[in-house]
This record gives structure tokens, sequence and C-alpha cells, in this order.
């Protein structure tokens, strides 16, 4: 979006014209390519080695369950915190949109929809509220697998998903602060076009935390 | 160039640098935290080499009693490890510092504070590790800490944990410096400082950031795993469970090969520019160096398994391996063909940093002819666990990394101190160090082919083992003459060492036009780069006539920015071009209107917070649960507030 | 920054200028985030719809259908959402080069292990 070369004020233009942080941010995306591909490898490598249950698609029969237990994953929940977090994404983006065109009042339309459309403050609450939401779906899937008898270290299963949604849940949360913050920035001195490369940033973030749920959501959940 | 009796004194700058203990804990000049990291690393190297020492000496003749089976694992251990992660990789990480932004006509690096940041990560991850010596429970899984020796039924003390979370924290470190050098070489280049322009060691630098980007995430996440385990009965790596401690190897490796080429590639990228300066002759071959330093750690990523031939992969696993790694040895080789026709035909000059960076092109060469001979797996069955691959990595790592970076030191030091080190001196340290390393590592090729085994705290009489061994512990006592000799060189020069001036060497890049030791904000005038030579460009343009240029007699330079030409500026080369010695005044930052960021003590306590909460982990294991979650609480919290403080304040003034 | 908003009723892009910088960027509006959230919502829904047809599951298109949506999902997000497509060809390099060797790390890994098998004939 509005990429500003830092011109002037005693600093040398940069060689590319892209801000440091931008590029930045996109070399730790990329790393964490490789942080989640080790935890989703290391889940896949384990599927269907669980000594003893519960399983995520199998029912589980005695001896290795004390007594019969159906497949824990609950596919029609996750399909909902899935698309939860799939519209927080949506909310990022109005976010971002909302602040880059702050200069320019009546940009969206002047009806309620133009109104809340321009509003920044609306879509980085939504963001962050659709983020707590999706968090809030992890937390009772987590607290009914361990009611269930799942716990981290209960089998392999347990272990590598516990882990791998943990971390994505970890990073999730690191967002929602993120976003909470620059609402409260908005609140206390209001965001506004200078401010779209934060914006933007955060929102880079944001929508890679998405796409790794994609991989997972498909990779876990729907694969058997 | 000859050190004076009555020490000269340096160049005064028009201000005080600022000195004293404060002004080191909060900088965030690149140049102080190169050196930071320079002394640290050299000190760590030198705890390493005692740890040699007494491994040779335990091992110096059959049946020895010096330490006992626990302390020799724990000696064995900790020697890996602080030598690939407290001393090679920090002493790589201190000239990226000092040198990328000078090479690149840069003020200083994108994020400064992060910079600072990583240093105090390392020191504080590297003294965490090493405080388990107090307690005589240092790590002692091996530098690779493989399961499921490694997991708590095998090893149920806390020596482990030291070497997991000390990993961990020390990876903290080289990520947020990786992120720091990538957006700094990308996006802080002078005008006119094209990419094929840049100097080798920057490229080689360049490349080495996107191999730990990509590489430490894995490590973190195998560590995570064992931590897990550990910590909190997870079965990652339990057998029983179904679990497979291969796993860890996979990860570890996936981790650690392209882990070597980090240690060896800035290595790589000092000796060239230490050989063209000497020799008074462009870089043979540039463009190939660059692609083939690109082609070494693309494939770097794919050979990993073959540290595993001896694990059953099954034939096709082991094939495709050997081949890859096989391939990963022909743009290696390229490099060492590139250097010597470097050299073919110069104007040789035999200082000490040149002795050292030629040193590494004989000793690498043969470090890497025994590492091609372990990519054939049926040979690597005989080869693998013996002292023949000892041999192996420290040829390569010693011969290699150890000799580049010293070439470095001898190199860089007059430009960091504005003191030469002395020269006489310094040959005495390589010849002493040279003798003592093919001492001590060439009779392993034999030992190790004979069968003894790698790890082993004693060796039995009468299998033929003693004489190498003998000679390999001489070796090492001869290299620990040679590092005090060393010490000695760096003491003396420190106070009477030759003045430097701005270019001792007569080299041809951006960071020998600027005084030694450099002001703070490096440039006064941000130069303009004609080719990849900018001072031969104009003091000796005889040298650079092959050289691709800026057009003859171009005086103007085109600034353009993302395809769009927004200026442009005279031919000019950065600052008052002096003699050897400038009689100027350096001015400040203030009288030249440079903007500096401000010294911080934030980094630091972000990056003690951090390594006081992976360290409550620990009292997990000392039973008392409470007080580790506590621990780990309040400090992440106290890591909270201080970052958000850091991140809340600007980096400058307002200006 | 000259910037047409509105819907145009064909899904038209605005135009802005960054005169600055000599930077023609196209940025999509509201009515373009509307189309790729829905697209996103199908996919998201025909995945889960063919996870409940058990014939579809047992057969050897499941796994790979599954990947294919996923992987347009993924794309779509990237490419749009974190404008990947429009923005400077730097960082889609940046991003490419390592999902790459992600990728392929991970299905080496998966061969290793035995859960890719490649039959022969």
């Amino acid at each position: 979006m509005a990429t500003t070369a830092v011109v002037g004020h005693g600093h040398p233009p940069t060689t590319t014209g892209l801000d440091h942080r931008k590029i930045a941010i996109w070399a730790f995306i990329g790393s964490e390519c490789m942080l989640f591909t080790s935890l989703i490898s290391t889940y896949l490598i384990y599927k269907g080695r669980s000594v003893n249950g519960p399983f995520p698609h199998e029912v589980c029969n005695p001896p290795q369950c004390p007594t019969v237990m159906q497949p824990i994953l609950n596919i029609p929940v996750t399909s909902v915190s899935t698309f939860v977090l799939l519209m927080s994404s949506l909310a990022m983006v109005l976010a971002l949109a909302a602040v880059e065109n702050k200069d320019k009042p009546g940009w969206a339309g002047t009806g309620w929809w133009g109104r809340t459309l321009a509003s920044s403050r609306v879509w980085l609450m939504a963001t962050a509220i659709l983020g707590a939401t999706f968090l809030g779906f992890q937390a009772y899937e987590f607290t009914s697998f361990v009611h269930e008898g799942l716990t981290i270290r209960k089998n392999l299963f347990g272990s590598s998903f516990f882990t791998l949604t943990g971390f994505h849940g970890a990073h999730v949360t690191v967002g929602v602060l993120w976003l909470l913050t620059l609402f409260a920035i908005d609140v206390r001195r209001g965001l506004g076009p200078k401010d779209a490369l934060l914006v933007d940033i955060s929102a880079l973030y944001w929508h890679f935390v998405d796409v790794v749920w994609i991989a997972i959501f498909t990779l876990v959940y729907l694969i058997r | 160039m000859a050190t004076a009796a009555a020490a000269p004194s340096l160049p005064h700058a028009g201000y005080t640098e600022p000195t004293g203990i404060w002004s080191w804990l909060t900088t965030v000049d690149h140049k102080r935290i190169g050196a930071l990291y320079l002394w640290t690393s050299l000190t760590w190297f030198c705890v390493g080499g005692l740890e040699a020492v007494m491994i040779r000496a335990q091992l110096q003749g059959p049946n020895g009693r010096l330490v006992s089976a626990e302390t020799y694992n724990q000696l064995f251990t900790m020697h890996g490890t602080t030598m690939v992660f407290l001393v090679i990789m920090p002493l790589s990480a201190a000239f990226f510092n000092l040198l990328i932004p000078l090479q690149i006509g840069a003020r200083d690096v994108a994020f400064p504070r992060l910079n600072a940041f990583s240093y105090w990560v390392y020191l504080f991850g590297s003294l965490f590790m090493n405080a388990s010596w107090l307690i005589r429970q240092a790590p002692d899984g091996g530098w690779f800490g493989y399961t499921p020796l490694t997991t708590l039924p095998f090893s149920q003390n806390l020596n482990i944990d030291f070497w997991m979370l000390g990993l961990q924290i020390l990876g903290v470190s080289s990520l947020a410096a990786g992120f720091n050098f990538i957006t700094t070489i990308i996006n802080m280049r002078a005008p006119g400082m094209h990419f094929m322009r840049m100097p080798i060691f920057t490229w080689m630098a360049f490349i080495v950031q996107f191999l730990l980007v990509l590489a430490f995430p894995v490590i973190t996440i195998a560590l995570v795993f064992l931590q897990f385990d550990r910590f909190f009965g997870t079965t990652f790596y339990l057998t029983t469970a179904g679990g497979d401690p291969l796993l860890w190897q996979h990860l570890f490796w996936i981790f650690g090969h392209p882990e070597v080429y980090i240690l060896i590639l800035p290595a790589f990228g000092l000796v060239s520019e230490v050989l063209p300066t000497f020799s008074r002759k462009p870089l043979f071959g540039y463009p190939v160096m660059v692609y083939s330093g690109m082609l070494i750690a693309f494939l770097g990523f794919g050979v990993w398994a073959h540290h595993m031939f001896a694990v059953g992969m099954g034939p096709i696993a082991d094939t495709l391996f050997a081949v890859t790694t096989m391939l990963i040895g022909i743009p290696t080789g390229v490099k060492i063909f590139n250097w010597i026709f470097t050299m073919w035909g110069g104007d040789l000059r035999f200082t000490v940093a040149m002795k050292f960076a030629i040193a590494l092109v004989g000793l690498f060469t043969i470090g890497g002819i025994s590492g091609v001979m372990h990519a054939s797996p049926p040979a690597d069955l005989q080869q693998t666990d013996t002292y023949f691959i000892v041999a192996h990595f420290h040829y390569v790592l010693f011969g290699g990394s150890m000799m580049g970076l010293f070439a470095g030191v001898y190199y860089y030091f007059p430009k960091l101190t504005g003191r030469l080190l002395s020269e006489k001196i310094g040959n005495w340290h390589f010849w002493l160090a040279f003798v003592g390393m093919n001492l001590t590592f060439m009779p392993m090729h034999w030992s190790g082919l004979v069968g003894m085994p790698r790890r082993t705290w004693v060796y039995d009489s009468g299998q033929g083992l003693e004489p190498f061994n003998l000679m390999s512990s001489i070796g090492a006592y001869i290299q620990a003459v040679s590092v005090i000799i060393f010490a000695y060189n760096v003491w003396v020069s420190r106070r009477r060492g030759g003045i430097a001036g701005n270019d001792p060497w007569g080299a041809p890049t951006l960071e020998w036009s600027i005084p030694s030791p450099p002001p703070d904000y490096n440039f006064a005038v941000v130069p303009t780069v004609t080719s990849r030579y900018p001072l031969w460009d104009r003091k000796s343009p005889e040298l650079t006539r092959e050289v691709p240029h800026t057009r003859e007699g171009e005086r103007a330079i085109n600034v353009d920015i993302a395809g769009k030409h927004v200026g442009h500026v005279d031919h000019a080369i950065g600052n008052p071009p002096g003699g050897a010695v400038s009689s100027e005044r350096i001015r400040t930052a203030k009288e030249l209107g440079i903007p500096m960021p401000n010294p911080t003590i934030k980094p630091l306590f972000v990056a003690l917070w951090m390594t006081l909460m992976f360290a409550s982990l620990i009292l997990i294991h000392k039973g008392k649960q409470p007080m580790a979650i506590a621990g780990i609480i309040t400090f992440a919290l106290a890591m909270t507030l201080t970052l958000y403080s850091w991140l809340l304040t600007p980096l400058e003034d307002e200006h | 920054m000259a910037h047409e908003t509105h819907d145009t009723g064909h899904g038209g892009h605005g135009h802005v200028d960054h005169a600055s910088l000599g930077e023609v960027h196209e940025h999509p509006t509201w009515h373009q985030y509307k189309w790729v959230a829905l697209i996103l919502t199908v996919i998201t829904v025909v995945e889960v719809w063919v996870y409940y047809i058990p014939s579809f599951v047992a057969s050897r298109l499941f796994v790979p259908a599954l990947l294919i949506m996923s992987a347009v999902k993924f794309a779509i997000v990237v490419m749009f959402y974190m404008h990947l497509k429009y923005d400077h060809k730097l960082f889609r390099a940046l991003f490419t080069g390592p999902l790459i060797i992600a990728i392929a790390t991970m299905v080496v890994l998966l061969f290793l292990f035995g859960h890719l098998v490649i039959r022969a004939g």
C-alpha cells in the first residue's frame, strides 16, 4: 500500500524506496514458514502412529482406550472458527484501507455504511474481536479435549496437535495484542495515512497467521 | 607500519567518544556492537580451547585418567557447542556488524536497537549455558544432542536442560540479527552500490542471513519438542508412545547442515576481501563467486541426511542425499580455483592476514576432500563415528572458518581500533597455529580409519592408536601457545601498534575510505559508488580497467528509487580524502547535521528478562514448579513492558 | 493521492498515483475485498461439504482436492489481502523462496518417514 521512502529528515533515501520495516516483516514471515513447516511436518509424520487413543478421526476401542471413544476432532465447530478467522482477515484489510484513506472524507460513500467503512477504529477492533473469538473457540476446543481424555502428554496426537495449534494460538494472541495497541493509539492520537505502514505491517502478520490456519485446518482437521 | 617506540596517538576526534561502561551498555552503534561481539567471542574461544586442551590431555596416552568419563562428556559437548555457537558464529557476527554498513556505504544497520539486543542475548545466553559448570552439570549429550540419550529417562540431571534452553536463547539472537542485516543490505546501499558491486564479504553475509532465518526455526521446534518432553511429559521422542528419536536427528540436521554453511561462508567472504588486496588484483570471477555462494546456500538445505547414513534410511534416501552432497562440492570447489587465480600473477604481499587467508584455501581443500569421501554412503559407514570425521570437520572449521576469521581479525583490527596488529608477533601466531592445527588433526585421518571411535574418554593400548593421539595432543598444546601469543599481540598492539590511518593496506572497498577508527556516523557524505572497487577507481585505476564501471568520464550518477529517477549526485566518495593519517579534525555528527540514534539500555533489559524467563524453566526439574511458573510469568511480563517502552520510543530525536 | 471510490459496478480498481515515487500502485476497493471474502467462504464451505461425502473421502481424489482448495485459499489471501500481487517484486522473492524450501523440506520429510510412497509400475 502506501509506501513512502524515508526521504529527507537528514537520512539518505532507502535503496529500494521501501520502508525497512516492511522488508523486515516479509523476511520474518519467510522465517515463520519454516517454523510452522516443522510443526506441521511433525504432526503429519506422527499421524496414525499414536499407540493409544483418543484419535482425531477414528473411533478408539479398548484396549487402546478404557471405553469406546468417538473421534475427537469437531469439524463443524472448527469450521465456524475457521470462518471467523477468515472474516477477521477481511476486517483487517478494511482497517488498513480506512487508515490509508483518512485524509479523504467520504471516500467510501456518505451513508452509514460508508462512514462505517471509513472508521479505522471499527475495523481494528473488529479484527481484534474476531481474533479473540477464534481464540475463544480454541480454548473451548482445548478444554473439551482435555475433558475427553486427550492431554498434551496422552499420546503422539495430543503432543503434536496441542503443540502445533498452541503455537498458532500464541501467534494469534500476539496479533490480538498488537491490534489492541493500534486501536489504543488510534483512540489517543488518531491513525492517519502517515501511519499506514504500521497498520500494513500488522496486517501482513495477521494475514499470515490466517494463512497458516488455512493449512492447519486442511492438513489436521479435514484430511484423514 | 612498524610499531613506534613512543606510541603515536590517534588523530583526535573533534569530540570525545563516550567512554565508560554505561556507554557500552547502552550503545546502538554497529561498530561498538561489533567490538563487543569480537572480544566476547575471542574470550569464549579461549574457554573452548581450554576444553579442547583438557580433552587432548586426557587422550594423550592410553587409559588416561585425567578426567572422569562424565567430565569428558561435558568437555567435548561444551567444546563443540562453545566453538560453534559461542565462537565462530559470534565472531562472524562481529564482522557483519563492523563491516556491512561500512562496505555498503551506510551509517548504521536498519534496526540499531535490535542489533544491540542480539548482542546482549548472545552474552546472557552464553553465560547461562556456562553457568552449568558451576554446579558441575554442564551439557553432556554432544553438541548435537541426539535423542533418546537426551530425553529424561536417560539424562535426569540438569545438563541437557542447560543445553536446550541455552541454545533456544542463542537462537533468538541469530534470528533477530538475520532480519536486521537482510533489511540493511537490501535497503541501505549507497547510490551506485548495485548488488553486483557489493564486496564479496557483504554478499556472503547476505546469503548467511537467509540461511540463519530459515534454519533456526527448525532447531527451535526440535528444541521445543525436547523441552516439552523433558518438562511437560510429551512423547515426541519417546519410543514407547510410538515416537521416533530419528525425528530429532532429521530436524536437527535440517538446521545443522545450513548451519555449517553459516559457519564457513563469512570466512570465505573475508578471504575474498583479503586476497585481492594483497595480490593487488581484482577478485577472479566475481559473479561466479556470488552465484556459487547462492547455490551452496540453496543446495545446503537438501543434503542434511548425509549426517544420517548409518541410521538405515534405505537405499533411495541414501542415494539421493549422496548425490546432492556431491553436487554441493562443485560450487565450493569453484571458489577455491577463483581464489588461486586471484593470486596468480598478482603482486603478492605476505602479511599475516594474507597468510591466514592462504591457509584457509589450502586447509579447507583438505577438509573438503575428506568431506567428499563421506558423501558416499558405503564409504561413510566405515568413517562415521570415527576420528576420520573429527579430522574432516576440524579441517573445515578450524582450517577453514577460524583461519579465515583470523585473517579478518588481522585485516580489520586496524579499521576497528586505529592501530595495526604486530606483524612480527602475528607471524609467530600464524605459524604456531598452522603447525599446531595440522599436527593435531592430520593424524586423526589415520586413527579414524584404523577405527578409533569418537566421543570415547579412553582407548586401550596396543591398538596402534598411541602415536596418532600423542601427535594430536602435542599439536593441541602448540595451538594453545599460539593463542597466548595472539592474546599478547592484541594486548601490545592496542597500546603501541602502528597507527593505521584510513587505508593501511591499499584496499579497494568503501570501508577504507574513512578514518580508523571511524566516526560514529561512518560517512560524512554518503558515497557514490562507481564500480566494485571504488577506492582503486580513485587511487589505482590501472587495477580496475577490466572491471565494469559507471561510464567513463561520467560525473553524475543517477539515483533511482523503485525504478523511478529522482535525481543525481556528483562523483564523490565519502569523506575528506585523507592520506595515511588525516590531519583534518574529524567533525561531529551534530556539526555535520547527521541525526544519530539515541543510546538506550532497553535492549539489554529485554534480553535479560528473556534469558531469565527461559532460565526459570530449569526450576521445574529442581522440583519447584510454582517458582518456575512465577518466574516465567514475571519475566515475560517484564520483557513485554520493556519491549513496549522500546517500541514506543523513537529511535532518534525529532529533527 | 487520486483515488476513485465506490462501486463502479464492474469490480473496477482504484488507481493511486504515488507521484513522489513514481510508484504506480493499484489497490483493491471494498468491492474487490468483498469478492475475495466471498470466494474464501465458498471454498471453505466446499471443503467441509466434501468431508462429509464418504464415497469422495474414500476416493483417491479426496486428498489432492483438499490440497488444491486450500492452496487456492492460501494464494488468494497472500496475493490480495497481503497484496503480494501488487507490491514490489522484492516481497515476492522474500516470500516464495522460503515457501519453496519449506514445502520441499516437508515433502522430503514425509518421504523419509514413509508417509509418501512412490509406487512404481
